[in-house]
């Protein structure tokens, strides 16, 4: 019985690389179908994606959904098993739950028969995108997408010079990028309702958005830098003390500052477009978004062309860190075309195309296209860039990462922007929600 | 001898086919006739409500499917019901429900009583008021969005205008005071029309000759109001207040738009609630739970709705 299934297997295995060997060698192509958050990187993946068409024969689709709504529809699309994709470019805290439901196919044996290694990338790219479990060599997808929260700012008013006379009078050292949280805020306040050439204008455009991820991702720029932390490093999922710690009420405390004296009016539920908008059309004279935003910047006719300067997250009490973006790239085990999917990898970790990848607009994670000796000179944000990518913390990446963003939406979004209680209750509350999601899923 | 319409069509059908419905009861060919729409409304509505009532009695996780589904019995029930956060969105949607319900009844009435009065223009008048209605609520909630925008926004400018007050100075949708009122202004622009034309329905089929023979008793004008418009009227305002009950009751995409839920939980209503916690919680035993609740109340208050206009009709 067991020799008949052995044959059976092997007949059966033989049969499958034949037919699979002579498809391919018929020039056998296949419609794959990658699915991504509809914004400009992914414009520029759809440029560098006609290569990998013409190299391999295979048609590319692309289903984009815009930021708002991309969480919603692709998590959807993954719980019931569907088959729209075959490629995700998902957002980093998927990965536990790509990972544990079986969203995500493990690459680990496909990155080792194609010689794809993992210390090739940024470190920091491969723990947020890649590993689930954290820190261990468990890989579910290939980092795609290196992103970062950082700073813009109109250098071309910084430079004035009655612009810099009276903010060394008002605060004592010189308008420049801020070397600290406390000087973003100064600065922010300076320019707070400021005439320029006749406009009225602001200090800066800071995440504020409600119904998504918009103020967590925000907020934790400067939680982080106050001393903020997740869970007890000794003992995890331990979140006394380390959420809710002096310090991480300080950096929240911060942040409502913030808002309440350097942002536009009725900037209460602003996201990455809306920080676009307003830097772009002259309203603020700072923005907080992701680095994907800085080629568009340096393009723009009017706040492009070096009138605009990028400066990484500023540092605070208890050091420098900015909030991880980005993305990893999974084969959806759900896919009938998985095979394809995987030479679609292969072919995108190759590092001449992580090369065209950056030149396009795209941000690479290969080290040999970020650690090359020209690349902090190849564009005016490349050395921010850099710089914000060696600061990086993420959000929760486990499987119930949305019922631990949503708490935190709504904590926040309620101290800062409604002004309902204190920053001391706002986190203790956040403490009291995530054990209650530990707890339902057996992590304590 | 004259064949009946239905003897003429019972004729027509073929003998083969005659033969086998001829051995059936009145009541199976009844059966025959209504089992698809049965079949229909058990599949499509009565099917997903048992299953969510179930469902609501256990931890299951539509995002979990390899997980255990364990029955919990009332334990979802007891925490949405002790949930000092679901209260606040009762509160939320109770404040939107009666201010909508309540400025959209007056002024839609006020306009379908001017548009009833015959005036040059008057076709013209009813169409442009029917507008707002016409439009996708996604596409008003960012059209107010700009609207309300203090540096830009028209709306800011108007109330600027008439206060002297500076636009920048205050924000509709960042302001936990303001926000609730800027979902109910929204609403209102957008539903009016709605009312008015179940008004203008009502008003129109008020026969003249009851006006006439209140002018030959010399009754006011404004005793002719009360005694005459306003009753005959009634069940269509009630009708509209149902109409506009049930579907502000479930508001969820012009909301969205606009506040996002915010500041805070400022406008989150309970739909907004249900939706968060149904597919970004993934919390499926418990929001089928919250459905149930949401399902239970609006069904019981328009019950109890439907007999008080059924008393007001029979009057």
């Amino acid at each position: 019985m067991k020799k008949n299934l052995f044959t059976t297997a092997a007949v059966g295995a033989i049969i499958a690389s034949g037919l699979a060997s002579s498809a391919m060698a018929d020039g056998y192509a296949t419609d794959l179908t990658l699915c991504w958050a509809a914004w400009d990187p992914a414009n520029s993946l759809i440029e560098l994606s006609k290569d990998f068409e013409e190299q391999s024969g295979h048609t590319m689709n692309f289903e984009f959904v815009p930021w708002t709504s991309f969480a919603d529809r692709m998590l959807n699309e993954l719980n019931s098993g569907g088959q729209l994709c075959d490629l995700m470019i998902g957002d980093s805290q998927w990965i536990g739950g790509g990972a544990e439901n079986g969203h995500y196919v493990k690459l680990n044996d496909f990155f080792d028969a194609n010689g794809i290694s993992m210390d090739d990338f940024l470190p920091a790219t491969v723990t947020g995108y890649a590993e689930w479990p954290k820190n261990t060599p468990n890989y579910y997808a290939l980092p795609a997408y290196a992103d970062v929260v950082g700073w813009t700012y109109r250098k071309d008013w910084f430079e004035r010079p009655e612009l810099q006379a009276e903010f060394m009078e008002t605060y004592g050292y010189a308008l420049d990028a801020p070397a600290d949280l406390g000087q973003l805020k100064d600065i922010a306040e300076f320019f707070q309702g400021r005439d320029v050439d006749g406009t009225t204008v602001y200090g800066a455009a800071i995440y504020t958005e409600r119904g998504s991820e918009g103020i967590t991702m925000g907020v934790t720029n400067a939680l982080y830098n106050f001393g903020f932390e997740y869970e007890n490093p000794d003992q995890p999922y331990d979140l006394d003390g380390f959420v809710n710690s002096a310090g991480a009420v300080a950096g929240l405390e911060f942040y409502k500052e913030l808002y309440d004296v350097g942002t536009p009016p009725g900037s209460s539920n602003w996201y990455m477009g809306e920080n676009i908008d307003a830097y772009r059309s002259g309203q603020v004279a700072m923005q907080m978004n992701f680095a994907f935003v800085w080629p568009g910047v340096e393009a723009d006719e009017t706040v492009g062309g070096g009138n605009s300067g990028f400066f990484p997250n500023p540092a605070g009490p208890a050091g420098q860190f900015a909030q991880l973006g980005g993305q990893g790239i999974s084969v959806v085990a759900y896919s009938e075309k998985q095979d394809a999917a995987l030479e679609y990898i292969q072919w995108f970790a190759q590092p001449e195309i992580q090369q065209r990848w950056w030149d396009l607009g795209g941000a690479s994670a290969l080290r040999a296209v970020v650690e090359a000796d020209d690349f902090a000179t190849s564009q005016p944000y490349a050395q921010t860039f850099l710089d914000s990518m060696a600061i990086v913390k993420d959000f929760w990446a486990e499987p119930a990462y949305a019922d631990l963003l949503i708490p935190m939406q709504e904590r926040m979004h309620n101290f800062v922007i409604a002004g309902d209680g204190t920053a001391q209750e706002a986190l203790d509350g956040l403490v009291r929600d995530w054990t209650e999601v530990f707890e339902d899923e057996d992590k304590l | 001898m004259t064949l009946s319409p239905m003897e003429t069509a019972a004729a027509k059908t073929p003998d083969s086919m005659a033969k086998r419905i001829r051995g059936l009861s009145n009541r199976t060919i009844a059966w025959i006739f209504v089992a698809p729409t049965i079949f229909l409304l058990l599949a499509v509505n009565i099917f997903p409500l048992i299953w969510t009532i179930r469902l609501s009695f256990t931890n299951f996780r539509v995002n979990r499917p390899n997980n255990d589904v364990e029955w919990v019995g009332l334990r979802n029930y007891e925490r949405i019901l002790n949930d000092p956060d679901v209260w606040n969105t009762m509160q939320a949607t109770a404040h939107f429900l009666i201010w909508t319900i309540t400025l959209q009844v007056l002024i839609g009435f006020a306009l379908a009583y001017l548009i009833n009065k015959k005036f040059k223009g008057n076709d013209m008048w009813t169409t442009i008021i029917v507008f707002p209605m016409m439009l996708s609520p996604a596409v008003v909630g960012n059209f107010w969005t700009f609207l309300y925008q203090p540096q830009i926004g028209l709306f800011n400018y108007v109330v600027a205008f008439f206060t002297g007050a500076d636009p920048a100075s205050f924000s509709m949708i960042g302001d936990v005071h303001l926000a609730p009122w800027a979902i109910v202004i929204a609403d209102t622009w957008m539903w009016t029309p709605f009312v008015m034309l179940i008004c203008l329905a009502g008003l129109r089929s008020i026969p003249d000759s009851i006006y006439e023979a209140a002018e030959c008793d010399r009754a006011s004008k404004w005793r002719q109001f009360w005694t005459i418009t306003i009753p005959m009227a009634l069940p269509f305002l009630m009708l509209a207040v149902l109409f506009r009950g049930i579907e502000n009751f479930k508001m969820f995409d012009l909301v969205v738009q606009l506040t996002g839920g915010g500041p805070g939980n400022t406008t989150t209503l309970t739909s907004i609630d249900l939706k968060r916690e149904a597919f970004e919680k993934w919390r499926t035993g418990y929001s089928s739970a919250y459905a149930v609740i949401l399902f239970v109340t609006v069904f019981g208050l328009a019950s109890i709705y439907v007999k008080a206009l059924n008393k007001v009709k029979e009057r």
